[in-house]
């Protein structure tokens, strides 16, 4: 095959997707302050929240004994909020500094710059996964669903992830702006404390807290981690979890396509 | 101006335009051809519409009219096929940091879909041929502009282009960095056969470097031959003088009419066009000593392509006399 046929041809999906993810990986690893913030300031909210709140538990219905295995479902999803900001960044770099345009005269295919994005975004995701579950087992926190439970919570944090890189990198194509992208980074982080974080939702006793917990979805999603951890296996958290997530990603990624296509006006 | 539509060209251009939205015509109907080959300057200054038409040719920007085909393929209906067979390094050099410059060829060779086996050997290829071996494996973060603008080179030949399109590749180069871009371009279209169509706003790089030269402006190119056309077409040499004293502007004009209609100088100084020819600049300098007028520096301009320039729009080239040795002066002796 010529070179023109094989540039005109391109490369297969999966080797684009590859391509595309590793140089994604490589990039936010060797951005300390990428990776840094996002794996500590989650972990330092755990250990504020479970020193100061332990008290909680005494309060009747409270589901167990220990506020630091109550309070582990926290830095899963504040890690995914940060993977929102550092995912849409980047991309939103790329389009600033002129890279997206190289991109785009290669026959790369628009799904590959979503998926290698969030191939980046997933591998990340696991390494701040696995050092949030070490830490917080280490420190005393429990897992009431065992080692099965593992795969699980891993995988559900990780669609998480997904859910909210897409509204990052949504952002991202929209605006190609990496300051808009952090400018939203407050705007989430509202949801994460509007939600069941510190109490479980019938122990709310404000009822327009409660109210608003019960309608932000974030809160399903973190009733759905935390019950590996404190509940063992409860199919109803666990399945509201997971599909708020498929939503999530589902209407996140699509935006983010739509977004891409306008952007990518490649005649 | 135009030469006749083949499709033995490179690259064809009818009536192409481009309007944004809420604003006037960036490119207003140009017609252009290139033939294989061969390196076409794209001189104009800033904002004259030569990054719009450099993004419509590499189908990163749809036309609003007209029509172009590049390497014979339609630019509207065949994008794919034109982004086959184009390299392109755009006006900034469009690189991550984070990355080296062996990375950027892994990644490139990749989506280019170059053979696992090949990709390496030909990254590592381009990065020699362009200077960057012993940089290879450093982040480009750290790159002087030079370097990155020749890495950004060899990025956009990753799949053996034949058609190359550079949007002002040496902006901002120290005259080193720059002089080895050139080489590296001449040696492209001369070894390899590679059409260049490089646009810029240094006159001397259209000069030095291109074949046929279009000068574009306000979205319209108002002039385009092979830089020795285009300077016969202005024909004679101007000279200026920069009087010592300012108030003696006018007399050294009234001197300076005798040979030639005047035309527009740097500040404070007067130009004419000189009729006669080089050869009476030494009537020019025993005139305004018949006078006892000083004058401070006096210049013979050979025809340049900002004189082009000035005859079709009437103003300067922005930047051109910000360029060394961009003017093909030739100072003279002031008289005593």
């Amino acid at each position: 095959m010529s070179a023109a046929a094989a540039a005109l041809a391109g490369s297969p999906l999966p080797t684009q997707v590859g391509s595309l993810a590793g140089r994604s990986l490589m990039r936010t690893l060797r951005q300390p302050a990428m990776i840094v913030p996002s794996i500590v300031f989650p972990l330092f909210l755990l250990a504020v929240n479970s020193a100061g709140l332990d008290a909680a538990t005494n309060i009747p219905g409270f589901p167990t004994d220990s506020y630091l295995t109550f309070a582990l479902a926290f830095p899963f999803v504040q890690g995914a909020l940060f993977a929102t900001m550092n995912c849409g960044q980047s991309l939103a770099e790329d389009i600033e500094n002129g890279f997206f345009n190289r991109l785009a005269l290669t026959p790369m295919r628009g799904s590959a710059l979503i998926a290698g994005q969030l191939g980046g975004l997933v591998a990340i995701g696991l390494l701040q996964a696995t050092v949030y579950l070490t830490v917080g087992l280490l420190a005393g926190g429990e897992m009431a669903s065992g080692v099965l439970g593992v795969p699980v919570l891993f995988a559900l944090s990780i669609m998480v992830s997904i859910g909210f890189g897409g509204i990052g990198m949504f952002m991202a194509i929209r605006t190609g702006s990496g300051e808009t992208v952090q400018g939203t980074f407050p705007l989430l982080f509202v949801l994460l404390f509007f939600s069941s974080i510190s109490l479980p939702r019938d122990l709310i006793e404000q009822e327009w807290f409660r109210t608003v917990a019960t309608i932000n979805p974030v809160s399903y999603l973190i009733e759905g981690i935390r019950s590996l951890f404190v509940v063992g296996w409860d199919a109803e958290a666990l399945g509201l979890a997971f599909g708020i997530a498929t939503a999530l990603i589902a209407l996140s990624i699509s935006v983010a396509a739509i977004s891409l296509r306008n952007r990518l006006v490649r005649t | 101006m135009q030469a006749t539509g083949t499709s033995d060209n490179s690259i064809e251009v009818e009536g192409l335009q481009r309007k944004f939205k809420n604003g006037p015509l960036a490119v207003a109907g140009i017609d252009l051809r290139v033939k294989p080959g061969e390196i076409y300057g794209f001189l104009g200054p800033n904002g004259a519409g030569k990054s719009t038409t450099v993004h419509m040719l590499t189908t990163l920007l749809p036309p609003s009219g007209g029509s172009a085909r590049v390497a014979g393929h339609d630019i509207v209906r065949e994008g794919p096929a034109v982004r086959a067979v184009i390299g392109a390094a755009l006006q900034e050099a469009a690189l991550d940091p984070h990355l080296t410059a062996r990375e950027h060829m892994r990644l490139q060779t990749a989506l280019h879909g170059l053979p696992r086996g090949e990709r390496a050997r030909r990254g590592d290829a381009l990065i020699e041929r362009v200077g960057l071996s012993d940089a290879a494996d450093r982040k480009v973060g750290g790159y002087s502009g030079g370097m990155r603008r020749r890495l950004d080179l060899a990025l956009a030949l990753v799949h053996s282009p034949r058609v190359l399109f550079l949007d002002e590749p040496t902006t901002g180069l120290d005259p080193q960095s720059r002089a080895a871009l050139w080489d590296e371009v001449a040696r492209l279209a001369r070894e390899d056969g590679v059409t260049v169509f490089l646009t810029t706003q240094y006159l001397e790089e259209a000069d030095h470097l291109a074949e046929r030269v279009g000068i574009i402006d306000d979205g319209k190119i108002v002039a385009e031959g092979t830089p020795a056309e285009l300077k016969a077409e202005i024909g004679r040499s101007s000279v200026e003088a920069e009087p010592v004293e300012p108030e003696q502007a006018g007399g050294v004009l009234r001197v300076l009419e005798r040979f030639g209609e005047p035309v527009p100088g740097a500040d404070g100084n007067v130009a004419v066009r000189l009729e006669g020819g080089p050869e009476c600049l030494t009537d020019v300098i025993r005139a305004l000593d018949g006078e006892d007028l000083r004058v401070a520096n006096l210049q013979l301009h050979a025809p340049s392509l900002d004189d082009v320039f000035l005859e079709k729009t009437g103003r300067h080239l922005e930047g051109a006399g910000e360029e060394p040795g961009t003017d093909e002066h030739e100072p003279a002796e002031a008289p005593a």
